[in-house]
């Protein structure tokens, strides 16, 4: 640009004074502006990426909505017995909620703690390799979870299952079924509360982070012990985000596929007999496990059941960041 | 003296304060270490399925990790025969993460330029919003989008790398974007104003000094973002398909991947062998998947370390 009219030397041409194109204020000229257009075209190529997701999702999910229960009983991949779209999707829907909604009573209270030990307990130089540990946790892939929940959990934890089960024994209205092999949803819940912890640590330990110190302080003074402190100061201030984080991870948990696949022995019920196999199955594992056998409508069926979860998981990350973002205004303005 | 002398006076009477005092926080202080123990319960609750986790996939992996796992193929390998190896899926892995790259890195930079330089208005905040929302798409409908969308132009059964590739874009662009978003907002905004009073324009500016200056960060942010979706599964499961051959061109056939190598190996479970077979293992589909593990465990683990290295050697000194 402007080094073409200078002496190639050690001193490069830039100290000369700005010729003419300083003259038109700020407007942008040359490339600057096709600079600008190339990058705000990306920012709206993102937005068209998700609406794709979306318009993809819906032309190929139709022809599955639209079809006849005959055709679909014949050719649409259905499980015997079933007609209609939503004898499966149902079901499914429901296993995919129970799955995550355990994951996350599970993943909750752990996460919660973590966060809490790392920004109020531990030390501080143990609270980074801490963090990095946890971090460590995200790092792992799925399917290296569901290999190690599917060989080595589901045997060990099966008789925790069984010992379960004997202490419910005196419930009157529901009898609680046990397998001996850990292929339950129990199981497959506890690996997607593993999977979901770091996320949920991570976001609730920014938000305990941010606690203004001069609350702590003063909680301190007025005599409070650090547990009251923790109470009174840190978690009404992160209560919105840990929501938040919960949310997410609500979201992880929904969609995971492979720990779920891998490790549930599925069946397509609405049972809440979690200690069970074949009683539940989510979206994402029924999909992953018919993908390759499917064709044709069945192909359909399997993508209008994506749709579902996808629906399901763009309400719940909506909402949390709604509420991250809401909370990064309010904060911002303290 | 008489100070003191007042203080051994007064000895009974805070004595007597601090029994007072001690005896009504009993409860509170029990409360106290009650959570202390919980809390610190929490931590280790969350480290012993990681250690656990770690330690089985180094057990079991590292006995079949040899040369000939890394570079044989599962091509006219089966049954129970003491051979065959990950090296079409590491391939298959190579190829499609790389392609996933060159697609993700570039839109992810643009988008976050866009963010930090220009980002006013409308546009940027719905940007902002679906670019965390984006992070939260299920991988597997990921893999279900890039499906719909070949569909279109080569039919119904198509699998190729490159459509996982595709898939792996979706879930990878908004990682790029949040973390190249990051790294140039660090970017003090004096240096892009002695770039402007120099008369620099402002794309020079971006792309010499804003992005110069960001370079170790951004690296960073990539390795980290290809260390998430290297490990994907589901998505490269229905794009890509399942081989059991060598396949450099993510355009042609189906490619195989180190994770749904671990998969596909689990799926096959146990091997039935005949009772006088000399060369048939039972359970050598497991003792490969547990191999491929410890594989991509310690693939994900260096491209962890080299992206915080890089930060921490490469990172301008800003004093």
């Amino acid at each position: 640009m402007t080094t073409t009219d200078s002496p190639p030397d050690a001193q490069p041409g830039r100290l000369k004074p700005p010729a003419r194109r300083r003259n038109h204020g700020d407007t942008e000229r040359g490339f600057s502006r096709v600079f600008r257009w190339i990058t705000t075209g990306a920012g709206a190529f993102l937005l068209l990426v998700l609406a794709a997701v979306a318009v993809f999702l819906i032309a190929r999910g139709v022809p599955a909505l639209a079809a006849s229960p005959e055709e679909l009983s014949a050719k649409g991949g259905l499980p015997a017995g079933m007609d209609s779209l939503w004898d499966l999707v149902g079901p499914l829907v429901f296993g995919t909620l129970l799955a995550a909604a355990m994951a996350l009573l599970l993943a909750t209270p752990v996460a919660i703690g973590i966060a809490l030990f790392i920004s109020h307990y531990a030390p501080r130089r143990a609270a980074s390799v801490i963090g990095y540990v946890i971090d460590l946790l995200a790092a792992i892939p799925s399917v290296v979870f569901g290999l190690w929940g599917g060989r080595t959990l589901a045997p060990i934890i099966s008789d925790v299952w069984v010992w379960i089960a004997g202490v419910l024994d005196f419930l009157p209205f529901w009898t609680v079924n046990v397998t001996n092999t850990g292929r339950s949803l129990a199981t497959a819940s506890v690996v997607l509360a593993v999977m979901v912890l770091p996320i949920i640590t991570a976001v609730s330990r920014e938000v305990f982070l941010q606690t203004p110190t001069l609350h702590e302080e003063a909680a301190l003074a007025l005599g409070a012990t650090r547990w009251e402190m923790i109470r009174t100061a840190v978690l009404p201030f992160g209560r919105s985000g840990v929501i938040s984080a919960a949310m997410l991870g609500l979201g992880r948990a929904l969609g995971e596929t492979m720990a779920v696949l891998m490790i549930l022995s599925p069946g397509i019920l609405y049972s809440f007999q979690i200690f069970d196999s074949g009683q539940q199955q989510t979206i994402a594992a029924f999909i992953a496990s018919r993908f390759a056998e499917a064709s044709g409508l069945a192909v359909n069926v399997l993508i209008a059941t994506g749709l579902a979860l996808f629906v399901i998981t763009m309400v719940v990350n909506m909402g949390a960041r709604a509420i991250v973002a809401r909370r990064k205004e309010f904060s911002g303005a303290n | 003296m008489s100070a003191t002398t007042s203080i051994t006076d007064d000895t009974g009477a805070v004595e007597r304060t601090r029994a007072l005092l001690t005896a009504a926080d009993t409860g509170r202080k029990r409360t106290d270490r009650i959570m202390t123990v919980l809390i610190y319960g929490a931590f280790t609750l969350a480290v012993i399925p990681l250690v656990s986790l770690l330690w089985t996939v180094v057990v079991n992996g590292i006995e079949r990790l040899d040369g000939e796992f890394l570079f044989t193929s599962m091509r006219g390998v089966f049954g129970g025969m003491d051979m065959g190896g990950a090296y079409h899926a590491a391939v298959g892995t190579l190829m499609i993460t790389l392609t996933a790259t060159v697609i993700s890195v570039p839109i992810g930079l643009l988008v976050a330029i866009y963010l930090v330089e220009y980002g006013r208005g409308a546009l940027a905040r719905a940007t902002t919003f679906f670019v965390d929302v984006m992070t939260g798409i299920p991988s597997i409908v990921a893999g279900l989008f890039a499906f719909a969308l070949f569909s279109i132009f080569l039919g119904p059964g198509a699998k190729l790398g490159i459509i996982a590739a595709v898939a792996l874009s979706v879930l990878m662009i908004p990682v790029v974007v949040r973390s190249c978003e990051e790294m140039l907002k660090l970017v003090p905004n004096e240096l892009r104003e002695a770039s402007y009073a120099l008369g620099v324009p402002k794309w020079l500016t971006v792309v010499r000094v804003v992005l110069r200056t960001s370079v170790a960060g951004i690296t960073t942010g990539v390795l980290l973002s290809i260390a998430r979706v290297i490990g994907e599964t589901a998505p490269i499961l229905i794009t890509a398909g399942v081989s059991d051959s060598i396949n450099f061109n993510p355009f042609d056939g189906r490619m195989m991947t180190l994770p749904v190598y671990i998969f596909s190996q689990y799926r096959q479970g146990p091997v039935p062998c005949r009772e006088d077979a000399i060369d048939c293992l039972v359970n050598i589909n497991f003792e490969r998947a547990w191999a491929a593990a410890l594989l991509l465990i310690i693939i994900v683990m260096l491209l962890n370390l080299i992206g915080r290295l890089v930060t921490r050697w490469f990172s301008p000194k800003l004093r």
